[in-house]
């Protein structure tokens, strides 16, 4: 069906690329007007090709217990989004500035706990931590950097501002379909890059790897960085793969690797074994290591955390680092920002209410057909409550939960998620989007130009996760003006 | 290079290159059959023959025998001579290194995957049998070819090649085995019964032996080498010995000694293949056949192939610890 965006109504929402019926934004001009003057034919055959560019290049996620089928074909709109230059600028500070604070908070809390001795925080909230571990009290990673790589999950609320709704600090991913998103739209919309001055974001990789070599314990030009995945059932194994392809890092297996008498980490490799110097970990913290953690986990290997503590193989992200990414924490992050580099938050939170405090968890418990209540330790989506979307007897059993662990629970107005227009059979209909950048920090900071744009494409869901029926889109950083 | 990633992509290049050799196989039985009358006692079985796998052919309940045999060995995904088996397990060794191997060779098997998960099971039929096996072993030779254009002669590529070489040296045999089994009975040494006219190939011995030299892809090589008419004994001499021609077993042989001098350690694996070359080497054909040995002597080449695969697995793929590096 041919796009006429007079038919395109966003409603109450604020849509990245069309104000009101008719009328795209100043930046969106361009894009809109190309799509319009495709037929409907043209578009449909558009949107077969990027489906085809997605089987071929084996673009996949993998669905859990689905018997022998296990990697899907990662669902994507060909509709760009587009964020202006000069905002993406303001926002690249914003997130470098949390990611800075939320590692110098990492350092604080396994070191000397000033935060909490000058009383900026509660100790209690140390207490309670699930992602704290004791292992790591006393470690000093290089730079002060525990969180080597971030992914700060982003949403615009009705008034057009981006809002910070979460930090992904242990083991965040989406990157490569952010990277496999632009390879497939310049396939599939190559005239566009010729009017539009677009970012290029194909550098990832290769910041990637410089964060990653710039670590490494030993002084040594080449040195060895690794990946270390769960293995093919992984859900982010697509990613995992490419990251390392992209790199010409190796991609091991906790089998591969072994940390000898030395203390150090060898992989097995054909000519006997050879050191490992950093180890990009895709495994959570808890499957590292058997001796220390989980000790029936054939995902890790025998002896790693020796190896780290006694500074001979880098991690990344550090074990422990995960302490921050929690959902109660996440509320102190503007004061961290404060407190450790003395300066404004450039990106707001959320506002949030924490039923650890009395009052705070009294107004959620009274109101959670308002709100969002999310637990502290779970992502993608698992284990929080929809208030304004659940039925009484869901939300009387949350209330429940709440009470008994008030910890472990937060909760957050419904933020009316913007809306970006994708292609459906009908034509062009609004959808529910967020934006996930990667912030990279070692010896210097890096952002990626925009980030990985998720979809819920049913229509007026909210839940943007792959998992649970979400898809993406491309994100351009636009020049205005270009 | 990791120990697990060698493996993977050893077994990527034997899957590869075995199913190039089943479609090649099929596709040169289906011609044969059109040539031969029919009550000839050479039929479909011979494929299972040559791919020995009588006991998994065995639990299927077959009633048209040509197409439950090309199904059998086209789509049948429990089947582990299949093509699509062979495809599939090629494409989880690929996914698994992707990293090593370039991008477009991935896609390339992905491709060759989704087409023949879509397409086997409909080609079984004569009609359509050809232009897919003709699509399946040009994208093996794709494969090889963009390899070797566009991926870094490391030790990763040798041991592709090692697969590749090591898979094809065992399917010559198995080829030459059931050659003999299926002619040198009936034609040497007047062992073909009297008054048995149905089963008499006599007429056919020179058809069945050029397709020999087709399964192999052979016959145009050999005209141009041999210059005589197609007989068994220099069919058996030039697929066992020519050192010239890329499927010959002494060929092969010496390839796999190329490939095993630009890797580490690979003193175990250069000598089981110094035996084996040395075996088919210094074999005297004209004198096996007289005594009806074929048989044998394949039989002993096929287990210096199996050593041969034995030490390589215990050199490259077995778990290493710092005592026995």
């Amino acid at each position: 069906m041919h796009v006429n965006w007079k038919n395109y109504n966003p409603g109450e929402f604020y849509d990245e690329l069309i104000s009101s019926p008719g009328h795209p934004r100043k930046v969106a001009r361009p894009l809109a007007k190309y799509l319009s003057s495709l037929s409907g034919n043209e578009l449909q055959e558009r949107k077969a090709s990027a489906e085809l560019a997605i089987k071929t290049m084996g673009i996949t996620f993998t669905v859990y217990s689905e018997g022998e089928n296990i990697d899907r074909e990662w669902p994507f709109d060909i509709i760009p989004r587009i964020i202006p230059e000069k905002e993406w600028r303001r926002t690249e500070k914003g997130l470098i500035q949390r990611l800075t604070a939320l590692n110098c908070f990492i350092d604080d809390v396994y070191n000397e706990q000033k935060i909490f001795k000058d009383k900026a925080m509660p100790m209690e909230l140390l207490r309670k931590s699930k992602n704290f571990r004791k292992q790591c009290v006393g470690m000093k990673p290089a730079f002060g950097a525990w969180a080597h790589i971030c992914g700060t999950d982003l949403i615009k609320d009705k008034d057009g501002q981006f809002y910070v709704l979460e930090d992904n600090l242990r083991v965040p991913s989406g990157v490569s379909y952010m990277l496999e998103n632009r390879v497939v739209t310049k396939r599939v919309f190559p005239e566009l890059f010729e009017n539009y001055n677009i970012m290029p974001i194909t550098e990832y990789p290769t910041q990637l790897f410089d964060t990653l070599a710039a670590i490494s314990p030993r002084p040594v030009d080449y040195p060895e960085v690794v990946v270390l995945t769960p293995g093919i059932y992984n859900s982010a194994y697509f990613e995992h793969s490419y990251l390392a392809q992209r790199m010409g890092a190796e991609l091991v297996e906790g089998g591969d690797l072994v940390v000898e008498s030395d203390d150090c980490v060898y992989m097995r490799t054909i000519n006997g074994l050879s050191r490992v110097d950093v180890i990009y970990r895709r495994i959570d913290d808890l499957f590292l290591d058997p001796e220390v953690f989980n000790s029936e986990s054939v995902l890790g290997v025998p002896g790693l955390m020796r190896a780290w503590l006694k500074g001979n193989v880098a991690l990344a992200n550090a074990p422990g680092a995960g302490v921050a990414d929690d959902k109660v924490v996440y509320t102190y992050v503007p004061k961290m920002i404060k407190y450790y580099l003395d300066e404004e938050p450039i990106l707001p939170n959320v506002p949030s209410y924490l039923c650890m405090d009395k009052s705070q968890c009294d107004y959620v418990v009274k109101n959670l057909d308002k709100l969002v209540v999310k637990p502290a330790n779970e992502s993608g989506g698992y284990g929080m409550l929809m208030g304004p979307q659940a039925s009484k007897k869901e939300r009387d059993e949350f209330a429940k939960r709440i009470k008994a662990d008030p910890r472990n629970y937060m909760a957050q107005p419904l933020i009316s998620l913007s809306t970006a227009p994708i292609l459906t059979p009908n034509g062009v209909e609004p959808r529910h989007i967020d934006l996930r950048p990667f912030i990279l920090q070692g010896k210097d900071h890096y952002v990626t130009a925009g980030g990985l744009t998720r979809v819920a494409l049913v229509k007026g869901s909210y839940v943007v996760n792959s998992s649970q029926g979400g898809g993406s889109k491309d994100t351009w950083i636009v020049a205005e003006g270009s | 290079m990791l120990s697990r990633v060698a493996e993977r992509i050893y077994w990527l290049g034997r899957y590869m290159e075995r199913m190039e050799n089943t479609a090649r196989l099929i596709n040169v039985n289906s011609n044969l059959l059109l040539d031969l009358p029919k009550g000839t006692h050479i039929g479909w079985t011979t494929l299972i023959d040559i791919l020995g796998c009588h006991e998994e052919f065995a639990n299927k309940d077959i009633k048209n025998e040509e197409l439950g045999i090309i199904r059998f060995l086209l789509s049948d995904a429990g089947s582990p001579v299949s093509i699509l088996f062979s495809l599939r397990s090629a494409r989880e060794n690929a996914r698994t290194t992707r990293e090593i191997i370039p991008t477009e060779a991935w896609e390339l098997i992905n491709d060759t995957y989704l087409y023949a998960k879509e397409n086997a099971s409909k080609s079984a039929s004569r009609g359509g049998r050809t232009r897919f096996l003709k699509y399946i072993a040009e994208r093996s030779q794709q494969f090889t070819g963009l390899l070797a254009g566009a991926m870094s002669h490391t030790s990763a590529y040798e041991f592709i090649r090692l697969g590749r070489n090591l898979e094809r040296t065992d399917m010559t045999t198995r080829i030459i085995d059931v050659g003999s089994v299926n002619l040198i009975t009936n034609n040497h040494a007047g062992a073909k019964p009297e008054g048995t006219k149905e089963d008499s190939l006599e007429p056919f011995i020179n058809i069945l032996w050029m397709s020999v030299l087709q399964s192999l892809s052979a016959y145009q090589m050999y005209r141009q080498h041999v210059q005589d008419r197609v007989n068994g004994e220099d069919v058996v001499m030039f697929t066992l010995q020519n050192a010239d021609f890329p499927r010959s077993v002494a060929s092969c042989l010496a390839q796999l000694v190329v490939c095993l001098n630009k890797l580490p350690s690979a003193e175990a694996a250069l000598r089981s293949v110094a035996a084996a070359q040395r075996r088919v080497n210094a074999a005297d054909i004209a004198d096996i056949l007289e005594s009806s040995k074929l048989h044998d002597f394949i039989d002993t080449v096929q287990m210096d192939i199996a050593s041969i695969h034995q030490d390589i697995a215990a050199t490259w793929f077995l778990p290493v610890t710092m005592e026995s590096a």
